[in-house]
């Protein structure tokens, strides 16, 4: 009976590995697999009650006074490692007792060095994290019980954990070696790339949740723009000749629809940007110099039909949202043929589409406000985390068992901090 | 050879056309690949056209020579892929092995256009259909559930100003997404100038002529309209046409949420008019507004902060107490009444001889009214019993829908008829051109002025003396 017991948990424990990563391979063309019933079923899943997570008391070096030096990563795309902090050491899920908790949160802000212009430099992010990463070895038993299996990072950055905004030298990097075991919740996400580990959960990036909400236009407005988009085009300070910048794909949106007026597409800036969006019927969210960008969050929250123009992107919590349902792909080999390709979406999907985005809770998945609210992408990622429970047997390594290389990785990472 | 292999490997990294993401090791290392006949080939361009552009001056790339020997004529931007593509080649073969390869690549990329990058008509139709399907179901979802018809009464009279003013009602009703009937009521008895505006309208129309003729001035205007109206609203009676009677003078105008607004009103309603008191005279205007500080041009209903009707806001007539118009073509500003008809709907319902279920006893029976035994004075407030029932529209008056203004031309102005002029218009300033000198035939020079707006002559007007002529 016991035997029988030890091998039922043991297939379930599989079972649910091999779902975590087919729900990858399958979030493209299945996304209804997971759900059950309309959108937004396992959205409304309350996490607490469902796991326990120990946030480490880091020496506010790590977190408080990187903060302290420059606000303005409060504001930023990248904001959410502070605000996850800040709401798991306030939230119910969260344990004093290590002992009993499923996951381990580490509180430190790679993200925050900025420059004058508020982009963030990730040089001394891998040398920031590996610091934290030994102090926690050193302090506490649990990183040395799994090598870091049950313990949980924030990595907002442009190629998440392999912190670099250049995509090629990110590649050079790869994954930081001592994070190869611990889950990352990123906002990168594209198959079959080095930096998407098997297992990460992706976020949205932070959107200010107020300032959209205070750009709210009365819902009888009608939707008179058919495409919407205001970005760059051409990155002309990196990229002058076009072809490196976006893999080409917004530069072919340019050339291609300039002159198309159904395509209201610009450069330009505008103060009634995000009333704009909700004048529009479809809104391009093409890749820049990294697939991810705030305009899926935005086009979610002001009910816009987003365009996804990046091939293999992995969209936030595409295990719990049905994106394929609610945007429109296009590969970027289709880009010159856009303008065919959603015209002849017929009425009844649109229609479809936005009532699937006009579902609230949809909208609040996408948000990180503060304080927390039911439902919203704080919530999301702990539900994601609680799905990984129960942790694997093999997740704990035997004592004296060493699986991580501590020095692998380029020679100026191993550098204290 | 070191020096070679050393350039070669930064001039790939620097364009990105190695395939990386296999193996991390050889980027730390350096990349040297087998030098072949088309690398070689393709580093002497580049160093000659370095050369070149370093005697030159100016960025020259590679590709201008490439467009030299080729001989397609494709695109600028998918030559730039071909090349590309022909720069990874060689890094792919080696490539194969990977477990993992993304279809996605790192590195530049051709920027696709195709071959004739420019909207297509029925792609266009079809978009502009997808937007109207699209707001169609927004007013559904948004806007109103059953809409009504809405009866439009004007009063109107043959003038100069009328088609400037029918026009403008005309277009508005026009674009009324609603069921619109447009009864117009003519001083003087139907005519053809009326019948033509009313006729190109498209709207389902009555058209009656009142047996006054319309006054000259303002205070008796007032009341023939007001007669007019009435006349307007026995009609409505009649008929038992069923929707939304709103007062359409002819020369208001209308905003389109208007017609939105008034879908609310259930019996008797009032909104807010805007009152633009026109004067001819700039001097007098800016003396008025400086005094007119604290009044708003504006006639409508008040509310207190719950949003009950507490009172009306009238616009204020002082400041321009010695100087308003009597005579139409006066100067001076016209001022309305105290309350525009312009500012009530009401539901035509009320006007039906047959009574009506749940017909609100605030409102008196308008029978008596209709068949022309009462007068009626101050404007429609006198039709209800409690002016404090009245349904207030616009957010209790807040947003203002329309605009009331009055502006008319001088007493003794003509204008053509159906503003179709018989013949081509005299010459009345001279110029040293006309007729134009290439003209073949020959033109009779004018020898007396003409007035211009008595019939015709039939000779064409050929050059003007060069007296000074007056001016009609």
């Amino acid at each position: 009976m016991k035997l029988r017991s030890w091998v039922l948990i043991f297939i379930a424990c599989n079972l649910l590995t091999f779902s975590t990563i087919s729900a990858f391979r399958l979030s493209r063309s299945q996304p209804t697999e997971r759900i059950s019933g309309h959108a937004g079923d396992v959205l409304d899943d309350n996490p607490v009650g469902r796991l326990k997570v120990f946030v480490y008391e880091l020496p506010s070096k790590y977190n408080k006074k990187i903060l302290q030096k420059d606000p303005r990563c409060l504001t930023h795309m990248f904001a959410a490692e502070i605000y996850m902090q800040r709401f798991l050491l306030s939230s119910p899920v969260r344990t004093l007792n290590p002992e009993e908790a499923d996951w381990f949160y580490v509180p430190v802000y790679t993200t925050c060095d900025l420059t004058p212009n508020g982009l963030p430099l990730p040089f001394k992010s891998p040398r920031m994290m590996r610091s934290a990463i030994q102090l926690i070895a050193s302090n506490w038993p649990y990183w040395n019980r799994t090598e870091g299996a049950d313990h949980f990072f924030v990595v907002p950055h442009d190629f998440g954990a392999c912190f670099h905004y250049q995509e090629e030298k990110a590649i050079g990097r790869g994954i930081l070696p001592l994070l190869q075991r611990a889950t990352l919740v990123q906002t990168f996400g594209q198959r079959n790339h080095v930096c998407l580990k098997q297992g990460s959960i992706t976020v949205p990036p932070y959107a200010p949740p107020q300032k959209m909400q205070s750009h709210l236009i009365p819902g009888k407005t009608p939707r008179s723009i058919f495409v919407y988009f205001r970005g760059l085009f051409y990155d002309v300070g990196n990229d002058p000749e076009g072809g490196y910048y976006a893999r080409g794909a917004r530069a072919a949106v340019w050339e291609n629809f300039k002159d198309n007026p159904l395509f209201d597409i610009s450069t330009e800036h505008p103060t009634t940007y995000y009333e704009d969006m909700q004048r529009a019927i479809f809104c391009l969210c093409p890749l820049g110099w990294a697939p991810w960008s705030p305009r899926l969050v935005e086009a979610v929250i002001f009910g816009c039909i987003p365009v996804i123009i990046a091939d293999d992107i992995v969209l936030p919590f595409a295990d719990a949202i049905p994106w394929e349902d609610i945007g429109v792909f296009v590969d970027e080999k289709d880009v010159p043929y856009l303008d065919t390709i959603l015209t002849s979406i017929p009425p009844e999907v649109i229609l479809r589409k936005q009532r699937l985005l006009a579902n609230p809770s949809m909208k609040q998945a996408m948000l990180f406000p503060q304080p927390a609210q039911p439902g919203d992408a704080f919530h999301q990622v702990l539900n994601g985390l609680a799905r990984k429970l129960p942790h694997d047997r093999s997740v704990y390594l035997r004592p004296g068992e060493k699986l991580l290389n501590w020095t692998a990785g380029p020679v100026a990472d191993l550098k204290p901090w | 050879m070191k020096l070679l292999s050393a350039f070669r490997s930064s001039y790939l990294n620097r364009r990105g056309t190695t395939f990386r993401s296999l193996d991390p090791s050889s980027f730390d290392g350096g990349f040297i690949p087998k030098p072949s006949p088309s690398s070689i080939f393709w580093l002497a361009i580049h160093c000659l056209c370095c050369l070149i552009s370093l005697i030159l001056g100016f960025r020259f790339s590679h590709l201008v020579l490439f467009f030299l020997f080729s001989t397609s004529v494709t695109n600028l931007y998918t030559t730039t892929a071909g090349v590309s593509q022909l720069l990874k080649l060689k890094p792919l073969e080696k490539a194969n092995v990977t477990a993992k390869s993304s279809r996605v690549v790192v590195g530049r990329h051709g920027i696709r256009i195709r071959p004739w990058p420019h909207p297509n008509p029925i792609e266009v139709m079809r978009a502009h259909q997808l937007l109207e399907r699209v707001q169609k179901e927004q007013k559904s979802l948004y806007g109103v559930r059953s809409p009504r018809a809405v009866i439009a009464v004007t009063p109107t009279y043959v003038r100069t100003f009328q088609a400037l003013h029918l026009t403008g009602v005309m277009h508005s009703l026009m674009l009324v997404p609603y069921d619109v009937v447009w009864i117009v009521v003519e001083a003087g008895g139907k005519t053809n100038e009326t019948a033509s505006f009313v006729g190109k309208s498209r709207l389902k129309t009555v058209h009656v002529g009142f047996d006054q003729k319309m006054p000259n001035t303002w205070e008796d205007r007032r009341r023939v309209e007001s007669k007019m109206r009435i006349q307007g609203l026995r009609i409505v009676r009649e008929e038992k046409l069923d929707g939304i009677v709103v007062f359409a003078d002819d020369s208001n105008m209308h905003s389109m949420e208007l017609f939105d607004e008034i879908q609310n009103v259930r019996w008797f309603g009032a909104l807010s008019v805007g009152i633009l008191a026109h004067s001819g005279n700039a001097d007098e205007l800016s003396s008025v507004l400086k005094m007119n500080q604290e009044g708003k041009p504006i006639q409508g209903p008040s509310c207190d902060s719950s949003g009950k009707l507490v009172g009306w806001h009238v616009f204020n007539t002082q400041p321009y107490a010695t100087k308003t118009a009597v005579y139409v073509d006066d100067k001076a500003a016209v001022m309305p009444s105290k309350m525009e008809w312009s500012g009530f709907v009401l539901n035509s319902r009320l006007l039906w001889k047959e009574p009506v279920d749940d017909r609100p006893t605030w409102v008196k029976d308008v029978d008596n009214l209709l068949d022309g035994n009462e007068e009626i004075e101050d404007g429609p407030l006198s039709m209800v019993k409690d002016p404090s029932m009245v349904e207030t529209l616009g957010s209790c008056g807040r947003n203002v829908l329309l605009w009331w203004l009055r502006v008319e031309a001088r007493a003794d102005s003509k204008f053509p008829p159906g503003w179709i002029i018989k013949s081509p218009l005299e010459i009345t300033v001279p110029s040293k051109r006309t007729p134009w000198p290439d003209s073949s035939s020959k033109l009779p020079v004018v020898t007396k002025e003409a007035k211009y707006n008595q019939p015709a002559t039939e000779k064409r007007s050929g050059k003007a003396k060069r007296i000074k002529e007056q001016e009609q």
